[in-house]
């Protein structure tokens, strides 16, 4: 493989990384807070698309609006599937809660087929998302970059909240004993459904670049990175925010160069990813970054 | 301060308190002794709404709080060290006091406070960086005092403060209390220890399988034959 063509595809490999970050962090959070695996979050990840391709394609907002209003309505809606679906649940057994998620999951996808059609539909790309950037001979894809840059800020504001102010102080010590949260006057409710809108929030974002890089959309498009997503976060240790970051870059990395080197087996692509959360699973299962504090008593 | 009536806790079937009656008048230490799973414990759970209470009520300050969220009953001025200390260990011991600190806003009165509390507790001051989980058992014991003092509450609710402490730090976190006190703090207090428990406070119940089987103030109790012969040991 000549170079230019390796930092295409490391390009590549980091743009999809962020996305995967992007999506994982939505997992984790939750995950620390509710001890709950939110299997409908690959779909609000794919409601994120569908908002702003409404926005751009039939309202005909401008790109900066819709992308904002596409971020703020899957934020909501991610709030109000906790509200409904998983609050008046927060005190039955953690199958209830889990299978209630998929319940939301399939009404998601359903809904979407529905609403949507289940035809898949063109994503509108604004030019400057389709040029491609010629730097001593290696082809770029103006998209990939954009991604990798817009991740990565959002990745950087969102580590801000979580460690510098005091919604994330809450976040965290919620994550840690919940009870001795509300002991500290905590206000449980509203930071759990901070934590979904911000999880939410995400998910739109690297929804919108997802169908950005690959600008075709369906209703079941969430399934598929929603699940490597959520490998990712495994592969950070559950809970763990930077965990998940780190988990997505892995794992979008090491898809991208699996392809590039085997390319025989790129139809093993997806199968990969889940290969390595077995592994993950059997040799490390707190994650690379699993609980690093140990508890006294 | 606190008044508690008639009050009966149920965990499914087992029934933990059998009708309580309990007073805290301000500025005063009252001590709660009593032997494993006589109940002390689900007492301050239910003072701070962390357990829900089935019959009875609680009053604090002259008002009904027995239908309040917790985080409630904490804005009004409850505050509890809970059993087992409870710090965050992945938080640092800076992120800890401040967690105390949740709701106020007022940032110099809360600058004040956590001066104080190095004044209490200076090895806590040394240690305001490091993961709260990495602390000795007694220094995360002070800094579960501390946290709590961080709401500058007016009701400090203790379960079982000295659990695992050396004799010198037991005695060290007993000075403390009265010091806390001392300062206008009124003060509920579990344990365990009940000759040092008795022996600050001024005024005492001792819960018997969740009833109150006595009361008096602390010194009466501590010359008490039958206290003596359960609870001190002979
Ligand atoms: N969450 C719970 N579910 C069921 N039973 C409980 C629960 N918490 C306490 N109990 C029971 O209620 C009774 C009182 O428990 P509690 O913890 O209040 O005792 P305690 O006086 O604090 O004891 P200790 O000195 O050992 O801390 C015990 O019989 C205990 O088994
Ligand atoms: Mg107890």
């Amino acid at each position: 493989m000549s170079f230019n063509i390796f930092m295409q595809n490391v390009v590549n490999g980091l743009s999809l990384g962020g996305l995967y970050a992007l999506i994982a962090i939505g997992y984790t959070m939750v995950y620390g807070i509710l001890r709950l695996i939110n299997f409908a979050h690959g779909d609000i990840f794919m409601l994120g698309t569908y908002f702003l391709f409404y926005a751009v394609a039939i309202f005909h907002l401008p790109w900066w609006l819709s992308f904002i209003l596409a971020i703020i309505l899957t934020a909501l809606t991610g709030v109000l599937t906790e509200k409904i679906a998983y609050r008046p649940l927060r005190n039955s057994p953690r199958i209830s809660l889990l299978i209630s998620a998929i319940g939301v999951s399939f009404f998601l996808q359903n809904a979407g087929i529905v609403t949507f059609s289940g035809i898949p539909k063109a994503f509108p790309r604004p030019d400057i998302f389709k040029k491609i950037l010629i730097i001593a001979d290696i082809r770029i894809q103006i998209v990939n970059i954009n991604a990798i840059v817009i991740s990565l800020l959002f990745l950087m504001i969102l580590l801000y909240i979580v460690y510098n102010t005091k919604t994330g102080l809450a976040m965290r010590a919620i994550s840690t004993d919940t009870e001795t949260a509300r002991l500290m006057a905590i206000d449980v409710n509203r930071t759990i459904s901070i934590t979904f809108a911000i999880g939410s929030a995400l998910a739109a974002v690297g929804g919108i670049l997802w169908a950005l890089k690959y600008p075709q959309i369906n209703p079941l498009m969430g399934i598929i990175p929603g699940l490597k997503a959520f490998i990712a976060a495994v592969v950070g240790g559950i809970g763990n925010i930077p965990g998940a970051m780190v988990g997505g870059f892995l794992l979008g990395f090491t898809e991208i160069m699996l392809v590039a080197f085997l390319p025989r087996l790129s139809g093993y692509r997806d199968a990969f990813a889940f290969l390595i959360l077995i592994l993950i699973l059997l040799f490390k299962p707190d994650g690379l970054f699993g609980k690093n504090v140990q508890e006294k008593v | 301060m606190l008044r508690i009536e008639n009050l009966h806790v149920y965990y499914g079937g087992i029934h933990a308190l059998k009708g309580i009656e309990l007073k805290v008048m301000e500025g005063k230490i009252i001590t709660l002794i009593g032997a494993n799973g006589a109940g002390k414990s689900t007492t301050l759970r239910t003072i701070c709404g962390l357990v829900k209470n089935q019959q009875g009520n609680i009053f604090f300050k002259d008002k009904d709080i027995t239908n309040l969220e917790t985080r409630e009953r904490i804005i009004r001025g409850l505050v509890m060290v809970p059993e087992g200390r409870r710090v965050f260990p992945n938080l640092t011991v800076y992120e800890n006091l401040q967690l105390g600190a949740f709701v106020r806003k007022n940032m110099p009165a809360i600058k004040s406070d956590l001066k104080w509390i190095y004044q209490l507790f200076p090895r806590l001051e040394e240690r305001l960086t490091q993961k709260a989980g990495t602390l000795s058992g007694g220094e995360q014991q002070m800094l579960a005092v501390g946290r709590a003092l961080m709401s500058r509450p007016s009701l400090m609710l203790m379960d079982e403060p000295s659990l695992g402490l050396a004799p010198l730090l037991v005695r060290e976190i007993f000075q403390i209390i009265a010091e806390i006190n001392n300062q206008g703090t009124t003060i509920l207090l579990i344990e365990q220890n009940a000759y040092a428990a008795l022996n600050i406070a001024d005024y005492a119940y001792v819960l018997e399988t969740g009833n109150i089987a006595m009361e008096g103030p602390g010194k009466d109790l501590l010359n008490n034959q039958e206290v003596k012969e359960i609870y001190l040991g002979g």
